[in-house]
């Protein structure tokens, strides 16, 4: 009988950098059951799903929409992870930037545009450090468990809002939780006409670049990958893990805390109540599938907006749930960690 | 069938000549050793030894690559700890596999169950039976997690036990115990074997070994030295028989000016979690120059030792003084940057696979190589390239270091660690798992640094290495430093007597 022992055994790196891409065709493959199941023609599925949204302008432009805010998420949880700070309050923290965002808008009335934002942006910093600070503090000083203390933190800003919302920042006129409308000249500005691409998308491009540098040329960089990577034997050469985590959980809610204010400036103009749509989350899913790395998580929030895209244009055109294409992206984002702990291991025939 | 081998009635275990492989060394070389019923029979030897291999063979968490084993006279096939099992093997390791939350009685039981519905009382009363019928004292209703570490001990003995074993592995037990517990450990032991049970002890401590067991068997290097029984055997002999007899050819020897002190530790002490007393009071001096070895068998102390002068640890008392600066409990950065050139004893723990070699030979002192807070990669990358030629390491200063053999590994510590022309350089474990070619380059390369007038401690389980390099040789038992003799006057066999908390210094003198 043919025995089979499971070993551990690293494959070589490159095998890493293709995951994504056999994950995509092992999606497609798990999620044509689900495709068959709702009666529409699969190859019509993953037409409008993949190549549809490349065949206009309005589409395209919105799958760039779409990929605005998950280049900051996905930047932030990619930047977090690749220090050994597992960041999952990237959710939180954008809502702390957008909270920020809103109030700033409103105090900024009457300034110019080349004042206003420059204090959004880094007003939106602030405010995803500061909802950063409690759980990075609570693990380099106390060694509590980040994963807990950022996912909680995540809920404990959903009240937060709520009450801003049902409280103080309720609109006085129509009475409807939200708060007023921030200045004109506090809104990210248009890329282009008649659109929906503001300059977040810009942002988002820029930071991805800055981490990349950061993560890649830079001493601090050095020392993130370092405690990421063996922090035992960063310790011993002397880098100062507490220090570099810390740095690390607070520019990583800083950039989460961007995408934040990016909604409100660019998309929203006011905060309302699930503004957000899981973005923070998605950005899990975009860092995971980049790999952690800056350049592929660009490539991972494009492919996540027009997985959105997408799942839009094939409901409209198919008349099939729009959840379809959240358990397609449920299934990648489940094949593709799958896929990265099985590289570390091989099967080998035994006896 | 298979043919019937040697038959011996009291043999309840026997294993021939086996031999295990892992890629190019070889573990165990064409070992035989059987055990008798009703016998405590130690396996010793040094660390490395291929003790525990052997141990874990026969419990089938390893399968031999020749060779065979009898249990009760009959070849058996062990591929898994389940075969060892219905062999009636059990084994217990340093590391428990008990279940904190569960009570100690529920822990017995795990596994051994049979049927799908558990009755509390039932499993209580037959733990009971258990714990009476075998004289080790538990409370089954007590959870694992409230225990010490003895405790949890005699719950892994009896746990082995319920599951019918009639030969028990014992794997170093006393080496997470305190002297008490060593005690009760013993009289659990005693009674077993008098009921026809039969124990393996392993350890690498000769006056346990003498303390307990009925038969001997020694291994060094992965080969059998010999099984002696008690009655015709000394903890001198034995001591001999661990380290081995070769004599080592001294190079080195002149007589050299000691210089001034460089490192100096004075009344280092160092309590771990557990409440356990790792360091007491130990004082050294490295001075300029000198090659200091800090000898003793594993687990005494030297671990501590290290951890504490390469500023991954604070001692609770004492203090440590490098060079005019005192650098008690201060970090790894400010230690190097004082002028101390440190390799650790898991290189593993020293380097970073992940990254490259370039990388990991900067990452020590990174600002030198930042401006304005970017890498200077050029600089970095010719920094590296010296240092692989100077060191003589295989790999491109692009490759990642994971890629490198244990050998190259060690160079780029040793690179990074005595580039800066430290004052005084710690070599911890130095050579453990390396090749012969790469051995003697390390041990050149340190031997290196003492002419250059650098202090040198080094810190080895390895008699050969400590008598080829050093000037003076301080052996360290439980904690305590046992006595620093001149490297002239050791032999192994003084060594091994101070190793094994026999002898102190100053009886040293009427040998």
């Amino acid at each position: 009988m043919l025995k089979l022992r499971i070993e551990k055994a690293p494959a070589p790196a490159w095998v890493r950098s293709v995951i994504p891409l056999f994950a995509i065709l092992v999606t497609f493959i798990i999620t044509l059951v689900f495709i068959v199941w709702v009666r529409v023609n699969p190859l019509h599925t993953y037409y409008y799903f993949l190549v549809a949204p490349f065949t206009s302008t309005v589409s395209m432009i919105e799958l760039l929409v779409k990929a605005t805010p998950l280049f900051l998420t996905g930047a932030a949880v990619a930047f977090a992870f690749r220090s050994g700070y597992y960041n999952i309050g990237a959710e939180g923290q954008l809502m702390a930037g957008a909270i920020m965002g809103a109030w700033l808008g409103v105090m900024l009335k009457g300034s110019t545009p080349w004042v206003a934002l420059p204090v959004m942006i880094v007003g939106g910093f602030i405010g995803g450090v500061l909802w950063a600070l409690i759980p990075a503090l609570l693990r380099v000083k106390l060694k509590v468990d980040e994963v807990v203390t950022t996912l909680l933190m995540n809920s404990v800003i959903v009240y937060l809002v709520s009450y801003l919302l049902n409280g103080p920042w309720r609109d006085p006129i129509s009475m409807w939780p939200q708060s007023p409308d921030i200045a004109s000249s506090a809104m990210f500005f248009i890329l282009l006409p008649r659109s929906r691409l503001h300059f977040g998308f810009i942002l988002g491009m820029i930071t991805i670049a800055v981490i990349w540098f950061v993560i890649n040329r830079s001493g601090f960089g050095l020392k993130m990958r370092a405690a990421g990577s063996n922090a035992t034997a960063a310790r011993f050469a002397g880098v100062d893990i507490e220090k570099t985590i810390l740095t690390t959980a607070l520019v990583s809610g800083g950039i989460a805390g961007l995408a934040g204010v990016g909604e409100i400036a660019g998309v929203h103009f006011h905060l309302i109540q699930g503004f957000s749509s899981n973005l923070g989350y998605t950005g899990i899913v975009v860092a995971t599938l980049g790999a952690l790395n800056p350049l592929g998580v660009g490539i991972a929030a494009l492919f996540m907006g027009l997985i959105e895209t997408g799942s839009l244009t094939v409901s409209r055109a198919l008349g099939v749930p729009v959840y379809l294409g959240q358990v397609v992206q449920a299934t990648l984002m489940l094949v593709t960690l799958g896929m990265f702990i099985l590289t570390g291991y091989r099967l080998k025939r035994e006896g | 069938m298979p043919a019937a081998i040697e038959v011996n009635a009291m043999n309840v275990v026997k294993m021939k000549n086996i031999t295990k492989r892992f890629g190019s060394l070889v573990a165990n070389d064409n070992i035989d050793f059987d055990l008798r019923k009703g016998e405590i029979h130690a396996l010793l030897g040094e660390n490395g030894a291929g003790k525990t291999t052997l141990m874990r063979i026969l419990y089938g968490l390893y399968r031999a690559d020749e060779g065979e084993i009898c249990v009760n006279d009959n070849l058996v096939n062990i591929s898994s700890p389940k075969d060892a099992i219905r062999e009636g093997i059990g084994m217990v390791t340093q590391h428990f596999t008990l279940v904190p939350p569960l009570s100690v009685a529920e822990n017995i039981v795990l596994g051994a169950t049979d049927g799908f519905l558990l009755n509390p009382k039932k499993i209580r009363r037959l733990v009971t039976e258990a714990s009476e019928k075998y004289g080790i004292a538990i409370k089954p209703e007590a959870l694992v997690r409230n225990l010490s570490v003895g405790e949890r001990q005699r719950v892994e003995i009896l746990k082995a036990l319920y599951r019918k074993a009639k030969v028990l592995i014992m794997d170093e037990p006393t080496a997470v115990l305190v002297p008490q517990e060593v005690e009760t450990l013993f009289n659990s032991l005693n009674q077993l074997v008098s009921q026809e049970l039969s124990v393996v002890f392993i350890s690498h401590k000769l006056n346990e070994v003498m303390a307990i067991c009925g038969r001997i068997t020694v291994l060094r290097g992965g080969k059998l030295t010999g099984t002696v029984e008690h009655k015709d055997t000394s903890e001198k002999e034995l001591a001999k028989m661990m380290v081995g007899r070769e004599t080592f050819g001294v190079t080195r020897q002149q007589d050299k000016e000691p210089g001034e002190p460089i490192l100096t530790i004075a009344n280092l002490s160092f309590t771990d979690e557990q409440g356990l007393e790792r360091l007491k009071d130990v004082s050294l001096e490295v001075r300029c120059g000198e090659v200091l070895s800090v000898a003793g068998v594993s687990g005494n102390g030297q671990s501590e030792l290290v951890k504490i002068l390469t500023g991954l640890k604070k001692p609770t008392s004492g203090r440590v003084v490098l060079n005019g600066r005192d650098i008690t409990g201060s970090p790894p950065a400010v230690i190097t940057a004082a002028g101390m050139g440190r390799t650790p004893e898991d290189r593993h723990a020293g380097v970073i696979g992940d990254l490259s070699v370039a990388e990991n030979l900067a990452l020590e002192n990174l600002d030198e190589y930042k401006k304005r807070g970017m890498l200077d990669r050029k600089l970095v990358r010719e920094h590296a390239a010296k240092l692989i030629e100077e060191y003589q390491i295989k790999a491109t200063p692009e490759d990642h270091v994971r890629t490198l053999s244990g050998g190259n590994m060690q160079k780029v510590v040793m690179a990074r660690a005595l580039s800066r022309k430290p004052c005084c350089v710690l070599a911890a474990q130095p050579t453990r798992g390396l090749d012969v070619g790469a051995t003697e380059y390390v041990r050149s390369k340190l031997l290196e640094q003492s002419d250059r007038g650098a202090g040198v401690l080094v810190v080895s389980e390895d008699l050969n290495e400590v008598m080829e390099l050093s000037d003076r040789i301080a052996v360290m038992y439980e904690g305590r430093i046992m006595g620093i003799i001149p490297a002239l006057e050791a032999s192994e066999e003084k060594l091994g007597l101070m190793m094994a908390g026999v002898l102190e210094k100053d009886e040293t003198k009427i040998l």
